[in-house]
C-alpha cells in the first residue's frame, strides 16, 4: 500500500507545504518555499545543500524550535501549530533529540550534566538520568569525560556530548546540524553507525550535512537550495543496485547481498 | 596497475600455485579487480621471465601438495620469488604510487564541454550526477554497515570507493559554486570577451580543477 521501502514504519514527522519567511517586502528572505518532506520510524533522512539553502531552518522548523510561516509540521502524531507553547515543548523534549550546529552545550554543567539536564527536565529522577547520560556518552566513545566541562574538552569531544544528548533516553526524532563537523574520519563513521542504529532500533533521524560520505548513511538524501527541495536520491532501492551491473561476478560476489536486508545495525 | 606487483606481494609470504594466487588476491582486495586464471599465469611467467620468479623444483622439501589442489591446472606447478623478486616487492611497499596522467575521466569531459556549450542547463546536469553519485555512495556504506569489523581489508576497498565517490561529489558541489559565481560576475560585467581573449581576471590560487580549465590545456 505504502511507497516505503522494507523496515520502515509508520511517519513520525510530515512537513506538508512548509515555508519560512524572515522579513517582508523587498526584504523578505524565503528561507524554506513549499518543502514537503515525511520521516517515517526506522528511516534516516539526510539533507544536503549550499550554505544558506535553508539546512538549519528546515531543523529548527521540523523540531519545533522555529514556525513556519505557512504549511504544517506534525510530529509523533501532534501538529505542532494546534499545540501552546507549553505543549510544544514538552512534546520537544520528550520525543525529539537535537544536535545543534554549534554544539550548544551549558558551559557551567559537566558532560554528564549535559547530557541528563534535557531528561531530568523531563521528570526523569536524577539517577536514572545519569544512568542514562553515561550510557550515552560511552555510546559515542566519551564516558570518560563524563565529568569534564565543556571548555575542558577538544571540539570533537564536545561535539559527542552533543551527541550523547541528543540520544539519551527514548528519543522518537533525532535532528543532528552537522553533527560530524569537529570529527575526525574514523570518529565521524562510529557517530554515524550509533545514529544509524539508533534509527534501526525504532527512531527517526533527519541529519544535516556537508559531506556526502555521511549522508550515504541515510536511506536517502534531499537536496536543498534556496529553501526549494530539488531533488533527492529516492527510496531505497535494492542494495548494490549500482555495483552489480558493475561486472559479472566482480566485486566480490560472496560480499554482495542478494536482495534487500532488514539491516540491524 | 599492477597485477604484477600485487601478486610479488603475495609470492612474498611463501611459494603459491597460479589458481592460488588468483584466489587469495581476490579474497584479500574483497573480490574488486577479479582477474581471470590466463591473466595470473601471464603475469607469473613474466615474472620469471624477468628473473623476480622461479618455479619451485619438484619434489624439493617443504613443497608437498595440500589437498584439494584442482588436477591439470598448472600442473600443480609452483612459484616463489627470487632474492630480485624479494627485493621489489619489499621496494613496492615503500615505493608512492604513481598518480599519472589525468585519466580521460567521461564526467569531467562531460562537465567541461556542457560549461562551454551554448544551452546547457549545467546547474541541472550537476544535480544530476550529484544524486547517482550519491546512490553509488549510499550503495556502497550498506556494504560497509553489514561488514563484518574484522574483515579489515574488505572494509579498506568499500572506505576507497565512498573516498573517491565523495571527492566527486565535492567536486560537483565546487563546479556548481564556480559556474554560479562567474554568471554572477559576467552578468556584471556586462558582455563577454571573446574566445582566445585569455581574460586574466579570477586568476584562482593552486593548482586548476580539472576539467573546468579553458577547454585545450594539456594536462598530460
Ligand atoms: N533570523 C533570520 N532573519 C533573517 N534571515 C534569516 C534568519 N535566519 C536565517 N535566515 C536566512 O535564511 C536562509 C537559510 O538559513 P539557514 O541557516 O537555514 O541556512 P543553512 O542551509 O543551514 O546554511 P549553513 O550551511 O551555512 O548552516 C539564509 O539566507 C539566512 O541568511
Ligand atoms: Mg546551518
Amino acid at each position: 500500500m505504502t511507497p516505503s521501502g522494507p523496515g520502515l514504519g509508520p511517519v513520525l514527522l510530515s512537513l506538508v507545504q512548509v515555508s519560512r519567511t524572515h522579513g517582508d517586502g523587498d526584504l523578505a528572505v524565503h528561507a524554506l518555499q513549499g518543502v514537503d518532506l515525511d520521516v517515517r520510524v526506522g528511516e534516516l533522512v539526510a539533507v544536503m545543500g549550499p550554505s544558506g539553502s535553508g539546512k538549519s531552518t528546515l531543523l529548527n522548523v521540523a523540531g519545533g524550535l522555529d514556525t513556519p510561516t505557512e504549511g504544517t509540521v506534525t510530529l509523533a502524531g501532534a501538529e505542532l501549530s494546534a499545540l501552546d507553547l507549553k505543549g510544544r515543548a514538552r512534546l520537544r523534549r520528550r520525543s525529539v533529540g537535537y544536535v545543534f550546529q554549534d554544539f550548544n552545550l551549558v558551559p557551567a554543567l559537566t558532560a554528564a550534566e549535559n547530557v541528563s539536564l534535557p531528561r531530568e527536565l523531563d521528570g526523569v529522577r536524577q539517577r536514572e538520568a545519569r544512568v542514562e547520560a553515561l550510557a550515552a556518552l560511552s555510546e559515542v566513545g566519551v564516558a570518560d569525560l563524563a565529568d569534564r566541562f565543556p571548555d575542558e574538552m577538544s571540539g570533537g569531544q564536545q561535539q559527542r556530548v552533543a551527541i550523547a544528548r541528543a540520544l539519551a533516553g527514548p528519543r522518537r526524532l533525532v535532528l543532528a546540524d552537522e553533527p560530524t563537523g569537529a570529527l575526525d574520519s574514523v570518529t565521524g563513521e562510529e557517530v554515524m553507525r550509533v545514529l544509524r542504529s539508533r534509527v534501526d532500533a525504532g527512531a527517526g533521524g533527519l541529519l544535516v550535512t556537508h559531506e556526502a560520505r555521511f549522508a550515504a548513511w541515510a536511506d536517502r538524501t534531499v537536496f536543498l537550495r534556496d529553501g526549494v527541495v530539488v531533488d533527492s536520491t529516492g527510496d531505497r532501492g535494492g542494495p548494490g543496485s549500482l555495483l552489480v551491473g558493475a561486472g559479472s561476478d566482480g566485486l566480490g560476489s560472496s560480499h554482495w547481498p542478494s536482495g534487500p536486508t532488514d539491516q540491524d545495525g | 596497475m599492477s597485477v604484477r606487483h600485487g601478486l610479488l606481494a603475495l609470492l612474498a609470504e611463501g611459494p603459491m600455485h597460479g589458481y592460488q594466487l588468483r584466489q587469495e588476491f581476490e579474497r584479500r582486495t574483497g573480490g574488486t579487480w577479479p582477474l581471470n586464471i590466463g591473466q595470473v599465469y601471464t603475469t607469473v611467467h613474466r615474472l620469471v621471465r624477468d628473473g623476480l620468479a622461479e618455479p619451485v623444483p619438484q619434489g624439493e622439501i617443504g613443497s608437498a601438495e595440500e589437498p584439494g589442489a584442482p588436477d591439470g591446472e598448472g600442473s600443480g606447478e609452483r612459484f616463489r620469488l627470487t632474492e630480485a623478486g624479494r627485493a621489489e616487492a619489499t621496494a613496492w611497499w615503500a615505493r608512492p604510487v604513481e598518480r599519472g596522467a589525468p585519466a580521460r575521466d567521461e564526467l569531467a569531459i562531460k562537465l567541461a564541454l556542457a560549461v562551454t556549450a551554448p544551452g546547457v542547463d549545467v546547474p541541472a546536469v550537476v544535480q544530476a550526477q550529484r544524486t547517482e553519485t550519491l546512490r553509488a555512495l549510499q550503495d556502497y556504506t550498506r556494504l560497509k554497515a553489514r561488514a563484518a569489523a574484522e574483515d579489515l581489508a574488505w572494509l579498506l576497498v568499500l572506505d576507497n570507493l565512498v573516498f573517491v565517490a565523495e571527492a566527486e561529489v565535492r567536486w560537483l558541489d565546487h563546479v556548481e559554486a564556480r559556474v554560479a559565481r562567474a554568471a554572477a560576475t559576467n552578468a556584471a560585467r556586462g558582455p563577454r570577451p571573446a574566445p582566445g581573449q585569455g581574460s586574466t581576471t579570477q586568476v584562482s590560487p593552486g593548482p586548476p580543477a580539472v576539467g573546468v580549465g579553458p577547454v585545450g590545456r594539456d594536462l598530460r
